[in-house]
Protein backbone atom coordinates (compact mmCIF):
# COMPACT_ATOMS: atom_id res chain seq x y z
CA UNK A 1 0.00 0.00 0.00
CA UNK A 2 2.85 2.32 0.86
CA UNK A 3 4.26 1.93 -2.62
CA UNK A 4 1.41 4.01 -4.08
CA UNK A 5 2.09 6.85 -1.66
CA UNK A 6 5.78 6.72 -2.53
CA UNK A 7 5.11 6.82 -6.27
CA UNK A 8 2.79 9.76 -5.74
CA UNK A 9 5.43 11.48 -3.61
CA UNK A 10 8.06 11.11 -6.34
CA UNK A 11 5.74 12.34 -9.08
CA UNK A 12 4.38 15.32 -7.16
CA UNK A 13 7.64 16.50 -5.62
CA UNK A 14 10.19 15.68 -8.31
CA UNK A 15 8.23 15.78 -11.56
CA UNK A 16 5.56 18.39 -10.87
CA UNK A 17 7.66 20.24 -8.30
CA UNK A 18 4.84 20.82 -5.84
CA UNK A 19 4.57 20.23 -2.16
CA UNK A 20 2.11 17.55 -1.03
CA UNK A 21 1.09 19.75 1.84
CA UNK A 22 -0.02 22.62 -0.38
CA UNK A 23 -3.63 22.79 -1.59
CA UNK A 24 -3.04 21.89 -5.24
CA UNK A 25 -0.07 19.67 -4.44
CA UNK A 26 -2.23 17.82 -1.96
CA UNK A 27 -5.00 17.35 -4.50
CA UNK A 28 -2.59 16.08 -7.11
CA UNK A 29 -0.96 13.72 -4.67
CA UNK A 30 -4.33 12.32 -3.65
CA UNK A 31 -5.32 11.94 -7.31
CA UNK A 32 -2.19 10.01 -8.27
CA UNK A 33 -2.04 7.83 -5.20
CA UNK A 34 -5.72 6.93 -5.17
CA UNK A 35 -5.97 6.31 -8.90
CA UNK A 36 -3.04 3.90 -8.83
CA UNK A 37 -4.26 2.17 -5.70
CA UNK A 38 -7.77 1.76 -7.00
CA UNK A 39 -6.82 0.49 -10.44
CA UNK A 40 -4.44 -2.11 -9.08
CA UNK A 41 -6.89 -3.38 -6.47
CA UNK A 42 -9.76 -3.39 -8.92
CA UNK A 43 -7.91 -5.36 -11.58
CA UNK A 44 -6.82 -7.93 -9.03
CA UNK A 45 -10.28 -8.30 -7.57
CA UNK A 46 -12.17 -8.52 -10.86
CA UNK A 47 -9.76 -11.18 -12.08
CA UNK A 48 -9.95 -13.25 -8.89
CA UNK A 49 -13.73 -13.14 -8.73
CA UNK A 50 -13.94 -13.73 -12.48
CA UNK A 51 -12.05 -16.99 -12.12
CA UNK A 52 -14.41 -18.09 -9.38
CA UNK A 53 -17.55 -16.90 -11.10
CA UNK A 54 -16.84 -18.30 -14.58
CA UNK A 55 -19.50 -20.79 -15.59
CA UNK A 56 -22.13 -19.48 -13.23
CA UNK A 57 -25.07 -18.38 -15.27
CA UNK A 58 -28.41 -16.83 -14.54
CA UNK A 59 -30.37 -19.81 -15.84
CA UNK A 60 -28.87 -22.08 -13.19
CA UNK A 61 -29.37 -19.43 -10.54
CA UNK A 62 -32.96 -18.95 -11.56
CA UNK A 63 -33.60 -22.70 -11.42
CA UNK A 64 -32.28 -22.86 -7.87
CA UNK A 65 -34.37 -19.95 -6.75
CA UNK A 66 -37.50 -21.38 -8.37
CA UNK A 67 -37.16 -24.53 -6.30
CA UNK A 68 -36.69 -22.79 -2.95
CA UNK A 69 -39.46 -22.31 -0.45
CA UNK A 70 -40.32 -18.62 -0.28
CA UNK A 71 -38.70 -17.98 3.05
CA UNK A 72 -35.32 -19.08 1.72
CA UNK A 73 -35.80 -17.58 -1.72
CA UNK A 74 -35.42 -13.98 -0.52
CA UNK A 75 -31.99 -14.43 1.08
CA UNK A 76 -30.84 -16.70 -1.74
CA UNK A 77 -31.91 -14.21 -4.37
CA UNK A 78 -30.22 -11.40 -2.46
CA UNK A 79 -26.99 -13.39 -2.17
CA UNK A 80 -26.96 -14.32 -5.84
CA UNK A 81 -27.63 -10.69 -6.66
CA UNK A 82 -24.65 -9.68 -4.59
CA UNK A 83 -22.29 -11.98 -6.47
CA UNK A 84 -23.65 -11.26 -9.94
CA UNK A 85 -22.26 -8.20 -11.69
CA UNK A 86 -24.79 -5.54 -12.48
CA UNK A 87 -25.42 -3.67 -15.66
CA UNK A 88 -28.49 -1.48 -15.63
CA UNK A 89 -29.17 -2.34 -19.26
CA UNK A 90 -29.77 -5.93 -18.15
CA UNK A 91 -32.38 -5.00 -15.53
CA UNK A 92 -35.22 -5.42 -17.98
CA UNK A 93 -34.27 -8.78 -19.53
CA UNK A 94 -33.41 -9.99 -16.07
CA UNK A 95 -36.75 -8.96 -14.58
CA UNK A 96 -38.66 -10.45 -17.49
CA UNK A 97 -36.71 -13.70 -17.30
CA UNK A 98 -37.33 -14.23 -13.61
CA UNK A 99 -40.97 -13.25 -13.84
CA UNK A 100 -41.52 -15.56 -16.80
CA UNK A 101 -40.36 -18.47 -14.66
CA UNK A 102 -43.08 -17.67 -12.15
CA UNK A 103 -40.81 -16.09 -9.56
CA UNK A 104 -42.67 -13.47 -7.48
CA UNK A 105 -41.67 -9.85 -8.14
CA UNK A 106 -40.42 -9.39 -4.59
CA UNK A 107 -37.86 -12.16 -4.91
CA UNK A 108 -36.73 -10.65 -8.19
CA UNK A 109 -36.37 -7.29 -6.46
CA UNK A 110 -34.19 -8.81 -3.75
CA UNK A 111 -31.72 -9.64 -6.50
CA UNK A 112 -32.10 -6.27 -8.23
CA UNK A 113 -31.49 -4.37 -5.00
CA UNK A 114 -28.32 -6.16 -3.95
CA UNK A 115 -26.80 -6.50 -7.40
CA UNK A 116 -25.68 -2.88 -7.87
CA UNK A 117 -24.99 -2.39 -4.16
CA UNK A 118 -22.60 -5.24 -3.57
CA UNK A 119 -19.87 -6.12 -5.96
CA UNK A 120 -16.30 -7.25 -5.58
CA UNK A 121 -14.94 -3.92 -6.71
CA UNK A 122 -16.81 -2.00 -4.03
CA UNK A 123 -15.79 -4.48 -1.39
CA UNK A 124 -12.10 -4.48 -2.03
CA UNK A 125 -12.03 -0.70 -2.18
CA UNK A 126 -13.99 -0.39 1.03
CA UNK A 127 -11.74 -2.87 2.80
CA UNK A 128 -8.70 -0.90 1.66
CA UNK A 129 -10.09 2.30 3.06
CA UNK A 130 -12.30 1.32 5.96
CA UNK A 131 -11.03 -2.11 6.86
CA UNK A 132 -12.60 -5.55 6.85
CA UNK A 133 -15.00 -4.82 9.71
CA UNK A 134 -16.78 -2.01 7.86
CA UNK A 135 -16.76 -3.97 4.64
CA UNK A 136 -18.59 -6.82 6.34
CA UNK A 137 -21.01 -4.32 7.83
CA UNK A 138 -21.62 -2.88 4.36
CA UNK A 139 -22.29 -6.36 2.94
CA UNK A 140 -24.72 -7.21 5.74
CA UNK A 141 -26.55 -3.93 5.31
CA UNK A 142 -26.79 -4.48 1.58
CA UNK A 143 -28.11 -8.01 1.93
CA UNK A 144 -30.59 -7.00 4.60
CA UNK A 145 -31.87 -4.17 2.43
CA UNK A 146 -32.40 -6.64 -0.41
CA UNK A 147 -34.07 -9.35 1.66
CA UNK A 148 -36.43 -7.06 3.52
CA UNK A 149 -37.17 -5.01 0.42
CA UNK A 150 -38.14 -8.08 -1.57
CA UNK A 151 -40.32 -9.36 1.22
CA UNK A 152 -42.08 -6.02 1.55
CA UNK A 153 -42.69 -5.79 -2.18
CA UNK A 154 -44.50 -9.10 -2.19
CA UNK A 155 -46.50 -8.03 0.86
CA UNK A 156 -47.47 -4.95 -1.11
CA UNK A 157 -48.50 -7.28 -3.95
CA UNK A 158 -46.03 -5.95 -6.50
CA UNK A 159 -47.12 -8.72 -8.88
CA UNK A 160 -50.43 -6.94 -9.30
CA UNK A 161 -48.67 -3.92 -10.70
CA UNK A 162 -46.67 -5.22 -13.62
CA UNK A 163 -46.51 -3.42 -16.94
CA UNK A 164 -48.11 -4.73 -20.13
CA UNK A 165 -44.73 -5.83 -21.43
CA UNK A 166 -44.13 -8.04 -18.42
CA UNK A 167 -47.60 -9.56 -18.56
CA UNK A 168 -47.17 -10.28 -22.27
CA UNK A 169 -43.81 -11.95 -21.72
CA UNK A 170 -45.19 -13.98 -18.83
CA UNK A 171 -47.70 -15.52 -21.20
CA UNK A 172 -45.15 -16.19 -23.88
CA UNK A 173 -43.10 -19.33 -23.80
CA UNK A 174 -39.36 -19.41 -23.93
CA UNK A 175 -38.00 -21.15 -26.98
CA UNK A 176 -37.29 -24.78 -26.36
CA UNK A 177 -33.66 -24.44 -27.36
CA UNK A 178 -31.32 -24.44 -24.37
CA UNK A 179 -30.91 -20.85 -23.39
CA UNK A 180 -27.25 -21.01 -22.59
CA UNK A 181 -24.80 -23.09 -24.55
CA UNK A 182 -22.94 -25.99 -23.13
CA UNK A 183 -21.04 -23.93 -20.58
CA UNK A 184 -20.73 -26.69 -18.04
CA UNK A 185 -20.21 -25.57 -14.46
CA UNK A 186 -16.82 -27.22 -14.33
CA UNK A 187 -14.79 -25.06 -16.65
CA UNK A 188 -11.12 -25.73 -17.20
CA UNK A 189 -8.58 -23.41 -15.62
CA UNK A 190 -7.74 -21.95 -18.99
CA UNK A 191 -11.41 -21.21 -19.72
CA UNK A 192 -11.72 -19.55 -16.32
CA UNK A 193 -8.62 -17.50 -16.98
CA UNK A 194 -9.97 -16.33 -20.34
CA UNK A 195 -13.33 -15.48 -18.83
CA UNK A 196 -11.67 -13.56 -16.00
CA UNK A 197 -9.43 -11.64 -18.41
CA UNK A 198 -12.47 -10.69 -20.42
CA UNK A 199 -14.26 -9.54 -17.30
CA UNK A 200 -11.30 -7.36 -16.36
CA UNK A 201 -11.26 -5.76 -19.79
CA UNK A 202 -15.02 -5.34 -19.95
CA UNK A 203 -15.60 -4.05 -16.42
CA UNK A 204 -12.51 -1.83 -16.40
CA UNK A 205 -13.63 -0.18 -19.61
CA UNK A 206 -16.97 0.55 -18.03
CA UNK A 207 -15.81 1.87 -14.70
CA UNK A 208 -12.60 3.68 -15.61
CA UNK A 209 -14.31 6.97 -16.14
CA UNK A 210 -16.17 6.66 -12.84
CA UNK A 211 -12.92 5.98 -11.02
CA UNK A 212 -11.21 9.00 -12.56
CA UNK A 213 -14.16 11.32 -11.91
CA UNK A 214 -14.56 10.02 -8.38
CA UNK A 215 -10.90 10.37 -7.57
CA UNK A 216 -10.81 13.84 -9.15
CA UNK A 217 -13.74 14.97 -7.01
CA UNK A 218 -12.18 13.38 -3.96
CA UNK A 219 -8.91 15.10 -4.76
CA UNK A 220 -10.56 18.49 -5.07
CA UNK A 221 -12.39 18.01 -1.81
CA UNK A 222 -9.18 16.83 -0.20
CA UNK A 223 -7.13 19.80 -1.21
CA UNK A 224 -9.63 22.60 -1.26
CA UNK A 225 -12.22 21.99 1.45
CA UNK A 226 -10.96 23.05 4.89
CA UNK A 227 -10.65 20.29 7.43
CA UNK A 228 -13.38 21.42 9.77
CA UNK A 229 -16.01 22.68 7.33
CA UNK A 230 -17.63 19.31 6.81
CA UNK A 231 -17.42 18.33 10.45
CA UNK A 232 -19.11 21.57 11.44
CA UNK A 233 -21.83 21.65 8.82
CA UNK A 234 -22.59 18.02 8.11
CA UNK A 235 -21.28 16.37 11.22
CA UNK A 236 -24.55 16.04 13.10
CA UNK A 237 -24.84 12.30 13.54
CA UNK A 238 -28.54 12.14 14.19
CA UNK A 239 -29.70 15.05 12.15
CA UNK A 240 -31.12 15.69 8.74
CA UNK A 241 -27.82 15.28 6.97
CA UNK A 242 -28.39 11.52 6.80
CA UNK A 243 -31.72 11.60 4.94
CA UNK A 244 -30.33 14.57 3.05
CA UNK A 245 -27.42 12.45 1.88
CA UNK A 246 -29.83 9.70 0.81
CA UNK A 247 -32.05 12.13 -1.09
CA UNK A 248 -28.98 13.40 -2.88
CA UNK A 249 -27.67 9.93 -3.60
CA UNK A 250 -30.74 8.19 -4.96
CA UNK A 251 -31.07 10.03 -8.28
CA UNK A 252 -27.34 10.31 -8.75
CA UNK A 253 -25.39 7.45 -10.07
CA UNK A 254 -21.83 6.52 -9.58
CA UNK A 255 -20.18 3.21 -9.79
CA UNK A 256 -18.97 2.05 -6.40
CA UNK A 257 -15.37 2.49 -7.42
CA UNK A 258 -15.97 6.15 -8.09
CA UNK A 259 -17.78 6.74 -4.80
CA UNK A 260 -15.12 5.27 -2.56
CA UNK A 261 -12.52 8.03 -3.01
CA UNK A 262 -15.21 10.64 -2.44
CA UNK A 263 -16.45 8.93 0.70
CA UNK A 264 -12.86 8.48 1.85
CA UNK A 265 -12.19 12.20 1.64
CA UNK A 266 -15.47 13.24 3.20
CA UNK A 267 -14.86 10.99 6.16
CA UNK A 268 -11.33 12.27 6.57
CA UNK A 269 -12.81 15.76 6.70
CA UNK A 270 -15.20 14.82 9.44
CA UNK A 271 -18.28 13.31 7.83
CA UNK A 272 -19.67 10.67 10.22
CA UNK A 273 -19.39 7.09 8.98
CA UNK A 274 -23.16 6.48 8.94
CA UNK A 275 -23.81 9.56 6.84
CA UNK A 276 -21.03 8.56 4.48
CA UNK A 277 -22.37 5.02 4.12
CA UNK A 278 -25.90 6.33 3.56
CA UNK A 279 -24.59 8.54 0.78
CA UNK A 280 -22.62 5.70 -0.77
CA UNK A 281 -25.40 3.14 -0.63
CA UNK A 282 -28.01 5.48 -2.06
CA UNK A 283 -25.74 6.66 -4.87
CA UNK A 284 -24.53 3.20 -5.83
CA UNK A 285 -27.74 1.31 -5.19
CA UNK A 286 -30.29 3.46 -6.94
CA UNK A 287 -30.25 5.77 -9.91
CA UNK A 288 -32.54 7.74 -12.12
CA UNK A 289 -31.61 5.75 -15.26
CA UNK A 290 -32.31 2.51 -13.46
CA UNK A 291 -35.72 3.74 -12.37
CA UNK A 292 -36.46 4.69 -15.96
CA UNK A 293 -35.59 1.16 -17.06
CA UNK A 294 -37.72 -0.45 -14.38
CA UNK A 295 -40.66 1.72 -15.38
CA UNK A 296 -40.89 -0.44 -18.49
CA UNK A 297 -41.53 -3.58 -16.47
CA UNK A 298 -43.37 -2.41 -13.36
CA UNK A 299 -46.01 0.26 -12.90
CA UNK A 300 -44.94 3.65 -11.45
CA UNK A 301 -46.52 2.88 -8.07
CA UNK A 302 -43.88 0.19 -7.51
CA UNK A 303 -41.15 2.69 -8.30
CA UNK A 304 -42.59 5.04 -5.70
CA UNK A 305 -42.49 2.18 -3.19
CA UNK A 306 -38.90 1.51 -4.19
CA UNK A 307 -37.89 5.15 -3.75
CA UNK A 308 -39.56 5.43 -0.36
CA UNK A 309 -38.08 2.11 0.71
CA UNK A 310 -34.56 3.21 -0.19
CA UNK A 311 -35.07 6.55 1.55
CA UNK A 312 -36.23 4.95 4.77
CA UNK A 313 -33.87 1.98 4.86
CA UNK A 314 -30.68 3.86 3.98
CA UNK A 315 -31.55 6.65 6.41
CA UNK A 316 -32.19 4.20 9.21
CA UNK A 317 -28.98 2.33 8.45
CA UNK A 318 -27.07 5.61 8.39
CA UNK A 319 -28.47 6.72 11.74
CA UNK A 320 -27.81 3.28 13.20
CA UNK A 321 -24.17 3.32 12.11
CA UNK A 322 -23.76 6.85 13.46
CA UNK A 323 -25.19 5.69 16.76
CA UNK A 324 -22.92 2.68 17.07
CA UNK A 325 -19.69 4.22 15.79
CA UNK B 1 -25.84 -18.00 -45.09
CA UNK B 2 -25.38 -17.48 -41.39
CA UNK B 3 -28.11 -15.73 -39.49
CA UNK B 4 -26.55 -13.69 -36.70
CA UNK B 5 -28.60 -11.87 -34.13
CA UNK B 6 -27.31 -9.41 -31.53
CA UNK B 7 -29.72 -9.05 -28.64
CA UNK B 8 -29.62 -5.90 -26.55
CA UNK B 9 -31.64 -2.93 -25.45
CA UNK B 10 -29.45 -0.41 -27.20
CA UNK B 11 -26.73 0.45 -24.73
CA UNK B 12 -23.12 1.07 -25.71
CA UNK B 13 -22.05 -2.49 -25.01
CA UNK B 14 -24.60 -3.86 -27.46
CA UNK B 15 -23.19 -1.62 -30.19
CA UNK B 16 -19.66 -2.78 -29.43
CA UNK B 17 -20.79 -6.40 -29.68
CA UNK B 18 -22.39 -5.70 -33.07
CA UNK B 19 -19.22 -4.09 -34.34
CA UNK B 20 -17.00 -6.89 -33.08
CA UNK B 21 -19.34 -9.47 -34.62
CA UNK B 22 -19.31 -7.74 -38.00
CA UNK B 23 -15.53 -7.56 -37.83
CA UNK B 24 -15.37 -11.27 -37.07
CA UNK B 25 -17.75 -12.27 -39.84
CA UNK B 26 -16.05 -10.03 -42.38
CA UNK B 27 -12.58 -11.29 -41.58
CA UNK B 28 -13.78 -14.85 -42.06
CA UNK B 29 -15.33 -13.89 -45.38
CA UNK B 30 -18.65 -15.38 -44.31
CA UNK B 31 -21.91 -14.64 -46.00
CA UNK B 32 -24.13 -13.55 -43.17
CA UNK B 33 -27.17 -11.58 -42.19
CA UNK B 34 -26.94 -9.49 -39.00
CA UNK B 35 -30.04 -8.55 -37.11
CA UNK B 36 -30.12 -6.34 -34.03
CA UNK B 37 -32.97 -7.16 -31.71
CA UNK B 38 -33.84 -4.45 -29.23
CA UNK B 39 -37.40 -5.40 -28.39
CA UNK B 40 -37.45 -6.84 -24.88
CA UNK B 41 -40.32 -9.22 -25.53
CA UNK B 42 -38.38 -10.73 -28.43
CA UNK B 43 -35.22 -10.96 -26.33
CA UNK B 44 -37.18 -12.72 -23.60
CA UNK B 45 -38.20 -15.44 -26.08
CA UNK B 46 -34.59 -16.54 -26.26
CA UNK B 47 -34.48 -16.98 -22.50
CA UNK B 48 -31.79 -14.31 -22.23
CA UNK B 49 -31.47 -12.62 -18.88
CA UNK B 50 -28.43 -10.46 -19.40
CA UNK B 51 -27.56 -8.42 -22.41
CA UNK B 52 -25.85 -8.12 -24.76
CA UNK B 53 -26.17 -11.59 -26.22
CA UNK B 54 -25.17 -13.27 -29.45
CA UNK B 55 -27.29 -15.79 -31.34
CA UNK B 56 -25.95 -17.70 -34.35
CA UNK B 57 -28.44 -19.63 -36.49
CA UNK B 58 -30.89 -19.79 -33.62
CA UNK B 59 -28.44 -20.94 -30.95
CA UNK B 60 -27.58 -18.62 -28.10
CA UNK B 61 -23.79 -18.50 -28.06
CA UNK B 62 -23.26 -16.31 -25.02
CA UNK B 63 -25.02 -13.66 -23.04
CA UNK B 64 -24.07 -10.87 -20.68
CA UNK B 65 -20.64 -10.47 -22.18
CA UNK B 66 -18.94 -8.51 -24.88
CA UNK B 67 -16.35 -10.65 -26.60
CA UNK B 68 -13.77 -9.46 -29.07
CA UNK B 69 -13.89 -10.39 -32.73
CA UNK B 70 -11.18 -13.06 -32.30
CA UNK B 71 -13.26 -14.95 -29.78
CA UNK B 72 -16.45 -14.45 -31.78
CA UNK B 73 -14.71 -15.93 -34.81
CA UNK B 74 -14.30 -19.22 -32.95
CA UNK B 75 -18.04 -19.47 -32.48
CA UNK B 76 -18.75 -18.52 -36.07
CA UNK B 77 -16.46 -21.28 -37.26
CA UNK B 78 -17.85 -23.88 -34.84
CA UNK B 79 -21.47 -23.32 -35.71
Amino acid sequence: MQVFKLIADRLVIDVFRMSPSSHWGGSLHFFIEDTLKIFVMVVFMIYAVGVLRAGMNLTNIRQRIEKMPKVLAYPLSAIFGAITPFCSCSSIPFFLGFTQAGIPAGITFSFLITSPLINEVALILLSGILGIKFTLIYVSMGLLTGIIGGFLFDLLKADHHLQELTLKVKKQKESSAPSTPSISPSLSLKERHLFALNEVRDILKRISKWILIGVALGALLHGLVPQEWIAQNLGNKSGWSVPGAVLLGIPLYSNASGMVPIVETLMAKGLPVGTAMALMMSTVGASFPEFLMLKQVVKPRILVYLFVYFLISFTLLGWLLNLVF
Amino acid sequence: MKKIQVLGGGCARCDVLSQETIKAAESLGLSYELEKITDYAEIAKFGIMSTPALVIDGTVVFSGQVLKSDEIKKFLVQL
